[in-house]
């Protein structure tokens, strides 16, 4: 099996290197299918989707529910196996690669971390070494001085002595932001990342994301439902729906009107504004 | 900033074996014919640092063939259940979690008990015989930790509620059959039985099952300390300690098959000492916190030195009667199980 592995992971280190060298992600024909039981017909199926991720380039996955956009997401973590496609992150298909290894390149930013007993934020951020140790892991000086510099670039070294439990929606995303970026990696993904925040910490968020992408050269995979906050802080969106991939390119290019409404099933204008991003704006529904 | 380092874990380490020490020290005094305390300390200190290898000739037969075993299988039946108590809180993300509700005890029960049952019609040799009933108990477990452990997979993986949930069924189904075939038993095996449902430490142990129990406890153990670090993730959920690098089916597996194994020896010999696989883990982490590479040593530490005491009080507030450890822990243990609740919700 492992073998097999190697030699898989050979054949994607070739390719790779015959790869436009900016592109860090590469999703190629993608697709999926999830069903109860094997015997029986899927009950959700991802059509062939392809789009590809740059260094320092934040790509949003747009679509209603279950249009599929968590599961590419999953497939991009190597959580799931694609049916068929690949999906290469500099070169290496990252299914096939070993947890630790994966965890080494990848971090995932979910919508909120379930803790069982009260943790500490520095502990919870130091988490972010596991990948990284070796037998139990006991984190050494090196470890404590990347967990304090990414406390710091999310803007929350002063949390670091307080209790996970005890902190607000806001500044836990950030801590947790902090933790992905201890992993050191060079892929980031989060799944609905501001959720449960309000506007402002919603901003706050996405725009030192934003200066963190660009400055640590990560590319990143963000899902979310915000459509005006991927139009202003998104390089690239995919418009996904119904397990279709629709579109992909610029905000500006992929929010048209005829589209969106199509796709949310609801009346809404599309504006320019004076930075070039698209604004979008519900319109009330006429009975 | 300080994390956790392997000199801190050393340090706190050598502070509770002191405590344990100390206590198997007193333990030891306690007990129909009296000891003095400073000659056995004395007496004791010079054979672990290896000065001497002879308990004082006066209470040496006593200390040696009565009290020390009897210690020996508190510390190791304690320490064993607690960790597996650890461990299962870990593995299914759930604080209730101890050995008992997966079912292993009742099925260590269920075995015993069989044993029990059949040893009168088997013509065994007595070297065989002493070891019977334990090795029913163990195989009784071993059975329902592969029947929880099947049930609870859903779509061929192991998942932690729905392996609660089994667990729980099971024991309730086995308590039932308990109650049936404890009516089976001769009248003079039931209140022996009745004692070892409620956990007892007074059966004089084979010194096979003696080295069984030691060198299992010492396998079960170190499996489950290399995974410390992936326990610590895995409180957070399967995904999360995925996306950070835990092999999680694998840690699963061999932590849910170490602690049951850990379960199933403690239960075969000790019985069904309620509380010390629940309790220890949360007390604990109150004073070391939540970190398993220094609360898994400090478990074992902490069940042995609860399972000695306990089993003091249990042969000694009675005497010349003796009460099962399992009332002992259950009467300390449910009252602090109910304040450190109310500590939780204030």
């Amino acid at each position: 099996m492992s073998a097999v592995r190697d030699s898989v992971m050979e054949r994607n280190a070739q390719d790779g290197s015959r790869m436009n060298p900016d592109v860090r992600l590469s999703i190629e024909q993608v697709s999926y299918a999830y069903s109860l039981n094997p015997s029986q017909a899927p009950i959700f199926t991802l059509e062939a989707t392809s789009f590809q991720v740059k260094s320092g380039e934040i790509v949003a996955v747009l679509g209603p529910n279950a249009s599929g956009k968590s599961t590419v997401l999953k497939l991009i973590a190597g959580a799931l196996q694609p049916l068929s496609g690949r999906i290469l992150l500099s070169g290496v298909e990252t299914h096939f690669m070993e947890p630790r290894l994966r965890a080494q390149r990848i971090a995932m930013v979910q919508q909120e971390s379930q803790l069982l007993f009260p943790t500490r934020v520095w502990e919870f951020v130091l988490q972010g070494r596991h990948p990284h140790g070796k037998s139990l892991r006991f984190e050494t000086e090196n470890d404590v001085t990347i967990a304090k510099d990414a406390l710091g670039q999310v803007g929350a070294h002063h949390l670091m002595d307080r209790w996970m439990d005890q902190i607000s929606g806001g500044e836990k995303q950030r801590v947790i932001l902090a933790r992905a970026l201890t992993q050191q990696p060079v892929l980031l993904l989060l799944d609905e990342p501001t959720l449960h925040l309000d506007i402002g910490a919603q901003v706050d968020f996405l725009h030192t994301l934003k200066k963190l992408t660009v400055a640590n050269k990560y590319a990143v995979v963000i899902v979310t439902h915000e459509l005006n906050l991927a139009g202003e802080y998104a390089d690239q969106v995919v418009l996904m729906q119904k397990g279709k991939c629709l579109r992909v390119g610029t905000p500006a290019s992929v929010y048209q009107r005829d589209l969106l409404e199509q796709v949310f099933q609801t009346q809404l204008t599309v504006e320019q504004r004076v930075n070039g991003r698209p604004k979008v704006s519900v319109l009330e529904r006429s009975e | 900033m300080q994390p956790l380092t392997l000199g801190k874990v050393a340090v706190r380490c050598g502070i509770l074996a002191v405590i344990l020490f100390v206590v198997v020290v007193i333990a030891l005094k306690f007990g129909a014919v009296p000891v003095s305390l400073y000659g056995l300390a004395k007496d004791l200190l010079g054979v672990l640092i290896g000065r001497s290898s002879e308990i004082s000739s006066e209470y040496g037969m006593i200390i040696r063939e009565i009290r020390l075993p009897r210690i020996a299988l508190g510390i190791f039946v304690g320490a064993s259940l607690s960790v597996a108590g650890t461990s299962f809180q870990a593995l299914l993300r759930n604080p209730l979690a101890d050995p008992y509700v997966l079912g292993v005890s009742s099925g260590a029960a269920v075995g015993s008990i069989v044993a029990l049952i059949i040893e009168p019609h088997l013509a065994l040799r007595p070297e065989i015989a002493a070891v019977f009933t334990p090795l029913g108990g163990f195989l009784g477990a071993t059975v329902t930790i592969a029947v929880v452990y099947f049930l609870g997979r859903r779509q061929g993986q192991m998942d932690s509620n729905t392996l609660l949930l089994s667990g729980v069924i099971t024991g309730s189904f086995l308590s039932a059959v308990i109650i049936l075939l404890i009516t089976m038993l001769p009248s003079s095996s039931v209140r022996s039985m009745a004692y070892w449902l409620m956990g007892d430490l007074s059966t004089p142990m084979a010194p096979i099952l003696g080295w069984v129990l030691r060198v299992g406890f010492f396998a079960g153990f170190a499996l489950i300390y290399l995974t410390a670090s992936d326990l610590n993730l895995l409180l957070a959920g399967e995904k999360e300690a995925m996306h950070l690098g835990v092999d999680v089916r694998k840690v699963q597996i061999l932590v849910y098959l170490a602690a049951s194994a850990l379960t199933g020896l403690a239960v075969a010999v000790g019985g069904a000492i309620g509380y010390v696989g629940l309790l220890i883990p949360h007390v604990m982490r109150l004073i070391f916190g939540t970190d398993y590479r220094m609360l898994l040593p400090a478990t074992a530490f902490g069940g042995a030195i609860a399972a000695v005491i306990a089993d003091t009080v249990a042969r000694t507030v009675a005497a010349p009667n003796e009460l099962p450890v399992g009332a002992i822990t259950a009467m300390a243990g449910a009252p602090l199980f109910i304040y450190l609740l109310r500590r939780r919700l204030a």
